[in-house]
């Protein structure tokens, strides 16, 4: 039997997830009053997308952009921010923007590298940018540094795998898994309110290199864990039209908006019609504006694509290296000086990546809370605002205030180890590590991701492809269940996170599927070839209770 | 893949081993292991944050970033 921890460890406010969303969430909570608990699987020092850094930051700052906040939604509609938003929340999220620039300066985090704020990339020719250039490298230190200072407690380690609820559906604790050791223990959490900041869904689908599951741009331990809020009866949304990134082929990266080049063809000429020399301020739209390029380019044989900085100047060189660090990905200049690669003569060959969950997953109000009372979301793992590290930022400070609202009005929630889900949970995780000759966690991922890439990929969807495949999974679901084995915590962890990523994807077939239409660019139906007009303001939910799954298209918030 | 510890310059810290977000790094008999490199994310955070810079990382040809120079000339001419 897996060890199972006698304390129950107690909290007012119980923050899954310790990025960028939970530790800012965290600060807000603790500020306004409650007693607040991060759990984090490794540790809040270097966890998450935001691990080692961003360098764009998109806020709304009146004093340079104007009065207009009609204008800058119109604006931010026309950029890759514009897709899936709720834009009442998009609003409030702007306008908090500047506020959270502020709080985080104050944390010690350089939002003005110049002195100024400068705004660089991620932009459409013409249009006034919103993305302020910053330096995160130290982000994740000055948030948690912040946190502890305003009275915040920190577990990392500890993998939450599932949220509690009482008889009568409030939110009651969560039960997680202590990684640090060899032999994992399971530990009992009691809070009022819970929020989930557990970040994007990444190796549901196969990467730029398949036999490398670990290759992906974001970060490879986000695997939809969101999925625990809607086995309580959260709503999922936009899950049916997922998301695709861009950036060196075979290394996947993200921050395509820090490099300073000029999509070219192999000739080196461009092959969008924004820019025609480097350009530090816009970076190229091209990638932003025209999605699939690089592997539209692939497909009809004018590519391979590039990134060509050969005629980058200097200073912006040197500008773009610097930023490298500030987004987290001097790992791309550590491969070029080991394999000698020069940006003056090369050029990088730029590919798209797989499909994600990225700011694909649960419904969020303006609260930041779910429709699950007392469970909230914020962060890349909603699927009704976008925002990048701004809505984990912002979301994260609206949750945590809201949070520690809700929790002064609730009375202490109680929770005994005899509760029915923590039962189950016990007996399947010790099943796992007891088995001797069983399969290995790579066998599922891999299995699922070449399923979803065959039929709820790029290449065919269909009636009959999705009634296939949802079969298949849950085949694969149940064999997993039945075979996987565990040697070990570490082990233990990557089980349990393929284990969401199967429950995932059978949401993304049952919903890919009730789209009876095409929507470019991701999702291309051969039995449904037009696009239905009807469907152009709504959003898809999907969502369980006691009654079964439920499918509803809503109106966006405009 | 993966980091590669010096050892010769650790110190035995276990500092890279608590932070890294993938649990790639684990403490094994009370030294440093880079026990799951295939599950490495190349994030760099063991490498900048190592106190005793002992830590240096291999790209793996995996990982490979696909190169070339503009093709100036009108017929291409593959091969040296």
């Amino acid at each position: 039997m897996i060890k199972l921890c006698d304390t129950i460890v107690k909290t007012e406010v119980l923050i899954v997830g310790g990025g960028v969303a939970g530790l800012q969430a965290s600060i807000a909570a603790a500020e306004n009053g409650a007693k607040v608990l991060v759990v984090e699987k490794a540790n809040t020092l270097r966890s998450g997308a935001g691990a080692m850094g961003n360098d764009h930051f998109m806020c709304y700052i009146p004093h340079i952009h104007g009065d207009d906040i009609d204008l800058v939604m119109k604006e931010i509609g026309q950029t890759m921010e514009g897709f899936g938003n709720d834009w009442n929340l998009m609003r409030n999220m702007m306008q908090r923007s500047f506020e959270l620039v502020q709080k985080w300066e104050s944390y010690g985090i350089t939002m003005r590298p110049t002195g100024e704020y400068v705004f660089e990339g991620h932009s459409i020719p013409g249009n006034q940018r919103y993305h302020l250039k910053f330096d995160g490298k130290n982000q994740k230190n000055a948030l948690t540094n912040a946190a502890k200072k305003s009275g915040v407690e920190i577990m990392n380690k500890v993998m939450i795998n599932e949220i509690l609820q009482d008889d009568e559906g409030n939110v009651v604790g969560a039960l997680g898994i202590r990684i640090s050791g060899v032999e994992p223990e399971v530990i009992i959490f009691q809070a009022k309110v819970v929020m989930l900041a557990t970040g994007e869904t990444t190796r549901l689908y196969p990467g730029v290199n398949p036999a490398y599951l670990f290759n992906v741009n974001g970060c490879p331990a986000n695997t939809g864990a969101f999925i625990m809020g809607y086995r309580l009866g959260a709503k999922i949304v936009n899950a049916d039209l997922p998301y695709v990134h861009c950036g060196p082929k075979f290394f996947a990266r993200s921050g395509k908006g820090t490099w300073i080049g000029v999509i070219s063809d192999v000739k080196g000429k461009a092959v969008g019609p924004f820019i025609g020399k480097p350009s530090r301020e816009l970076g190229d739209p091209t990638a932003e504006i025209w999605t699939s390029v690089f592997k539209d380019r692939l497909k009809d044989g004018t590519g391979p694509t590039y990134m060509n900085c050969t005629e980058v100047s200097d200073e912006d060189l040197e500008h773009m290296k610097r930023a490298f660090v500030s987004e987290g990905i001097s790992g791309l200049t550590g491969f070029m000086e080991q394999y000698g690669i020069d940006l003056r003569k090369d050029m990088i060959e730029f590919g798209t990546y797989e499909y994600q969950l990225y700011f694909r997953g649960l419904e969020v109000d303006q609260c930041s809370m779910t429709n699950v009372k007392g469970l909230f979301a914020a962060g890349s793992l909603c699927g009704n605002l976008r925002g990048s590290v701004t809505n984990a930022a912002v979301m994260g400070q609206i949750a945590g205030e809201n949070m520690a609202k809700m929790a002064k009005e609730l009375k202490e929630r109680t929770i005994t180890h005899s509760h029915s889900v923590i039962q189950e949970k016990i007996k399947l995780y010790s099943q796992f590590l007891e088995r001797r000759n069983g399969a290995v966690w790579k066998e599922v991922n891999a299995t699922l991701q070449q399923i979803m890439n065959d039929y709820v990929g790029m290449n065919v969807r269909s009636e009959t492809m999705f009634y296939a495949a949802y079969k298949y999974v849950t085949d694969l679901q149940r064999y997993a269940q039945e075979q996987l084995k565990a040697e070990n915590s570490h082990e233990l962890m990557r089980c349990l996170e393929v284990l969401d990523l199967l429950e995932l994807a059978k949401v993304v077939i049952l919903v890919s599927n009730n789209r009876k239409e095409s929507r470019p660019p991701c999702h291309l139906r051969t039995d449904y070839t037009y696009t239905n007009p009807l469907l152009n303001d709504k959003f898809q939910t999907i969502w369980k209770d006691t009654n079964g799954i439920h499918m509803e298209f809503r109106k966006q918030i405009l | 893949m993966p980091p590669f510890i010096e050892k010769e310059k650790c110190i035995n810290c276990t500092y890279c081993a608590e932070i890294c977000p993938l649990d790639v790094i684990k403490v094994e008999n009370g030294d440093v292991v880079v026990k799951y490199p295939e599950e490495c994310w190349h994030c760099l955070a063991c490498q900048v944050d190592c106190p005793a810079q002992a830590i240096v990382m291999r790209y793996p040809l995996s990982h490979m970033l696909l190169h070339l120079e503009i093709c100036k000339e009108t017929e291409m001419k593959l091969g040296d």
